[in-house]
């Protein structure tokens, strides 16, 4: 009886292995959290025209570039750039895809969406354990007419290795000397106080779910989820609200043309309206692909997602590629990506 | 010296009370984890659960089915790996073993499996076939999930063909049966039920199981039958659905966990009850 | 066989049996047999040995580079060039924190719903009870873990925490243990989470030693005139004290190797703070949050974490499997 009934186990299970095809034409991916709501967006748009699916494994900045390196996905997705050196060692083309904001979010009673004002001291002193309460006086003196109430500050922070991070820690880094000498910057620091959430979408839930919270995350994880955004003070000492016109301000100082291997930091831009942490998001592929052609299969989702995709960008607040980029770009895979 | 009467009877009400109250506490937390899971799961119990895909967030859509099939798969592979090979390893020791000062050691190292972390599990597995294999694969998270199976049923069937009378063996043996047809044919039936609950009480271990498919299997967005690739399954896509704020992914992940909830529950109702009179006393 | 005796024609008419051909052949089946049950229960050992030598040789980096220092260093930097500084005290004194309080709460409890079943409860409710308490520990860590998340979690933080905090505010040594602010995610919570995760191994453990005592002490108690609860402490507890400790040693080996539930609700800190209510971690909650993205050096200190649950585990399991098959060779199993 029992050897009846593990015959027919065993006739499923082989049946099953029989029937398994792998799904065809999926480009694989993995990486950053950060741009994860638009590449879902437009992988969702790209499979309803050409049948292709998207298979992108949001998980974090770091995994990601761990993945591309063990070539076990077509395409890297990471918020923090290799420098050139690096990736000439690796074999590895990056380019930017979409630039996006970094915000930070509370989760305070009565405080509304762009309420409150921070800025980058202040945060970085939020971060190091300096500013403990909501109604310290460094938030007070930048937000006079709101009541703030005396309750400690959860401090949230990524756990993971992240670019969002990178890039969060480098705009701190920039703000305040404090923060630069202590802990520096880095896609996984050492954080001297807070919880570890894994993930924008981490961060975003658990700012959600805890009274008196503060985190950082991309800003469509914060529209998505409806969280209360807060407003910043940047370079040129003007306070702004994260609205697509502050981030384009802030996208429109990058100089693409002259970045060996598309290296650019986009954080504490100069400017009046300028967002003071923007940042790009970019795609890691190898030169000479072992599988050339699910390569072209994720270079023509990429070139669709330029050429169509921007609207949908635009939709989650995302910054798109300005269309001379797009062509340098366009061009880099022409020279350098083989395609045969 | 009635003064002692009261005392003594007044600790003894005091520890009566706090008895009742540890019991209440007890089944209290059940029934509140229960109630969490069947208030917030039900709600998202559409017919589309098991006729969609898992959605990208921010989507209204989308259903459990590739994590759903994901689970089955790998649960019914990783039984059917180590049931076989736990039930001949149990009938080792309590058929031929008795005598063998190996037993002793097997035994021991088979309890200590049973209880070790599982996500130490996932570890050998990934050190042992993944890295080896080059990435994430559904066979190795079956595979992690056999080295789960095995202990449970090695345990339980040692237990159920213990408490076969040896009698029964004697009159076999008596008739001239050999020994392998000893064993199969009186032994096994004799502890049948007990041996069904075994595998019913290791399915019901591994169908929620996180942890060893973690590093092993991973997770997928899509339909994914190959196991040579990362497999969705409903454990590993709960955890990744739950930190998550999108609203349409928490409801996802509730009603995925009352679906694991009631899977499991009810296959440990259901061995308890085969097993009931069974039970060694 | 018996119709063949009793139809003597019939058995004539059968060809000759060869009877050497079937014994050969029942040997060989046996034989095949033994060998196969020999080697599933071998295969027993080769997976213990292959977790062993798996983990040594994934550990095995970061023992080189580490040492013993390993053990004793609070600091986590995995993204410090050339080398990471790695140390495992915070998540040692996560695990140790977590399941010495899981097991403070769920010791007691356990105990008494153990008891309850055994002497208190009456008889019609008594196996439902048992069930009910037996259903707690089939649930799945990771619906634990969610449960703590979204409803224990919260609910701590805004009702139970911030009463705790204010009422040992001025406490010398308790303050710093109870210090705010009030979290979702902290060690206490984990621990809580845990200790009903535990509860049901301990009751499970001690109804069944609780049965082997002989009702004749027990009636022997009751007859000169003690109380229940003088019955329990005087005569079943010191009974089955060692069954009972090999129970909470059996649960304790549960405790420190939980991971799923207490990913959720800890935090995810390598910090080590005074308080209960800071956010912490435990070995494994730590392998499974940073293990996906570990590589090289980072990646071997995350075995290493990994073997060092395996020792610890496996020393505390070790002897409650020895406490416990003294008490069933006493109790004639």
């Amino acid at each position: 009886m029992y050897l009846n009934k593990f015959l027919g186990l065993a006739l499923v299970a082989g049946l099953t292995g029989a029937a398994s095809v792998a799904t065809a034409a999926d480009i694989t991916g993995a990486g950053a959290t950060f741009p994860f709501p638009i590449y879902s967006k437009w992988a969702d748009a790209y499979k309803k025209e050409t049948g292709n699916g998207l298979n992108y494994q949001s998980i974090g900045s770091g995994a990601g570039i761990k993945q591309i390196q063990a070539k076990t996905v077509t395409f890297g997705a990471t918020d923090a750039p290799l420098k050139k050196e690096d990736l000439d060692k690796s074999g590895l083309v990056q380019w930017p895809m979409v630039m996006g904001a970094i915000v930070p979010v509370v989760n305070i009673d009565g405080i509304k969406p762009g309420e409150i004002v921070l800025d980058g001291k202040t945060l970085a002193d939020i971060y190091l354990g300096n500013v403990k309460k909501w109604d310290d006086d460094a938030i007070k003196k930048l937000n006079p007419k709101v009541s703030l109430p005396s309750t400690a500050i959860t401090v949230v922070r990524r756990s993971d290795g992240s670019g969002t991070t990178f890039n969060f820690t480098d705009y701190l880094a920039k703000a305040s000397s404090d923060w630069q000498s202590k802990i520096g910057s880095g896609q996984a620091v050492e954080w001297p106080v807070g919880v570890g959430a894994r993930g924008n979408d981490g961060v975003a839930g658990n700012v959600a779910q805890t009274k008196n919270s503060i985190g950082y995350v991309e800003y469509a994880y914060a529209k998505q989820n409806k969280l209360t955004y807060t407003g910043m003070v940047n370079k040129a000492g003007k306070h702004v609200q994260p609205t697509i016109e502050a981030f384009q301000a802030a996208a429109a100082n990058a100089d693409w043309a002259h970045s060996p291997g598309y290296y650019q930091i986009l954080t504490d831009q100069p400017g009046d309206k300028s967002w003071p942490i923007t940042a790009a998001t970019f795609i890691l592929m190898y030169k000479d692909p072992a599988d050339k052609a699910a390569s072209s299969e994720a270079l023509k989702f990429f070139s669709w997602s330029y050429d169509k995709g921007g609207k949908m960008a635009e939709e989650l607040d995302y910054i798109p590629m300005p269309a001379s980029v797009v062509g340098l770009v366009k061009k880099t895979w022409a020279d350098e990506i083989k395609s045969k | 010296m009635n003064s002692i009467y009261a005392s003594r009877r007044r600790s003894d009400k005091i520890i009566k009370v706090l008895c009742y109250a540890a019991a209440i506490f007890g089944v209290g937390w059940l029934c509140l984890i229960l109630y969490t899971l069947l208030v917030n799961g039900l709600v998202g119990l559409h017919p589309r659960i098991f006729t969609q895909m898992t959605p990208p967030p921010g989507v209204q859509d989308g259903g459990l089915l590739n994590a759903i099939v994901g689970s089955l798969i790998m649960t019914s592979i990783g039984v059917a790996i180590g049931t076989p090979l736990g039930l001949f390893a149990g009938t080792w020791l309590a058929e031929y073993g008795r005598y063998s000062k190996l037993t002793g050691v097997i035994r021991f190292v088979n309890d200590i499996l049973l209880s070790a972390p599982s996500i130490i599990i996932g570890l050998f597995v990934y050190g042992a076939i993944v890295v080896p294999m080059g990435g994430f694969s559904g066979i190795a998270g079956s595979i992690a999930l056999a080295v789960i199976v095995i202990p449970v049923v090695v345990r339980t069937t040692e237990d159920m063909l213990n408490l076969v009378p040896n009698h029964l063996r004697e009159a076999a043996s008596a008739l001239g049966m050999p020994r392998a047809y000893v064993i199969t044919k009186v032994s096994y039936s004799a502890a049948r039920a007990g041996l069904i609950t075994g595998v019913l009480l290791a399915t019901a271990r591994v169908a929620g199981e996180t942890a060893p498919l973690l590093f092993t299997a991973l997770s997928n967005q899509f339909w994914s039958v190959n196991l040579t690739s990362t497999m969705a399954n409903l454990p590993v896509t709960i955890n990744n659905f739950v930190n998550n704020p999108d609203p349409n992914w928490k409801q996802l992940a509730w009603t995925g966990a009352l679906l694991i909830t009631v899977t499991v529950l009810s296959l440990n109702i259901i061995a308890r009850t085969l097993g009931a009179e069974r039970k060694p006393k | 066989m018996t119709d063949m005796a009793l139809e003597p024609a019939r058995a004539a008419a059968e060809p000759a049996f060869d009877r050497a051909r079937a014994l050969s052949a029942f040997k060989l089946g046996d034989k095949t047999f033994f060998w196969v049950t020999r080697l599933s229960a071998l295969f027993v050992l080769i997976i213990l040995g292959g977790i062993i030598v798996s983990l040594i040789i994934g550990a095995w980096p970061a023992i080189r580079t580490y040492g013993f220092d390993f053990l004793f260093t609070q600091r986590w930097a995995p993204s410090l060039q050339p080398t990471p500084i790695l140390g495992a005290l915070g998540p040692i004194y996560g695990t140790i924190v977590t399941s010495l309080i899981a097991m403070a709460i769920a010791i007691p409890v356990g105990l008494g719903i153990a008891i309850f079943l055994t002497e208190l409860c009456p008889m019609p409710l008594r196996q439902p009870i048992a069930v009910a308490i037996e259903l707690l520990a089939g649930i799945p860590s990771i619906i634990y873990g969610m449960w703590g998340f979204f409803v224990l979690g919260p609910f701590l933080a805004d009702h139970f925490e911030p009463a705790i905090v204010s009422a040992f505010e001025n406490v010398p040594i308790l303050n710093t243990i109870f210090q705010g602010p009030a979290s979702n995610l902290s060690l206490f919570n984990a621990a809580l989470v845990l200790s009903i995760m535990i509860l049901p191994f301990i009751t499970a453990i001690s109804r069944d030693v609780f049965a082997t005592v002989p009702p004749v002490l027990k009636e022997a108690a009751y007859g000169v005139g003690c109380t229940t609860w003088e019955v329990v402490r005087n005569v079943v507890l010191p009974y089955t004290r060692v069954g009972v400790i090999g129970g909470v040693m059996l649960a304790l080996g549960r405790a420190l190797g939980e991971t799923m539930a207490v990913t959720f609700i800890i935090g995810n800190s390598f910090k080590i703070s005074g308080s209960l209510f800071a956010p912490g971690t435990t070995i494994s909650a730590a392998i499974a949050s940073e293990f996906a993205e570990s590589d090289g050096l980072h990646q071997s200190a995350l075995i290493l974490l990994g073997l060092l649950l395996f020792v610890l585990t496996f020393c505390v399991l070790t002897a409650a499997r020895l406490m416990l098959r003294r008490l069933e060779r006493k109790a004639g199993a």
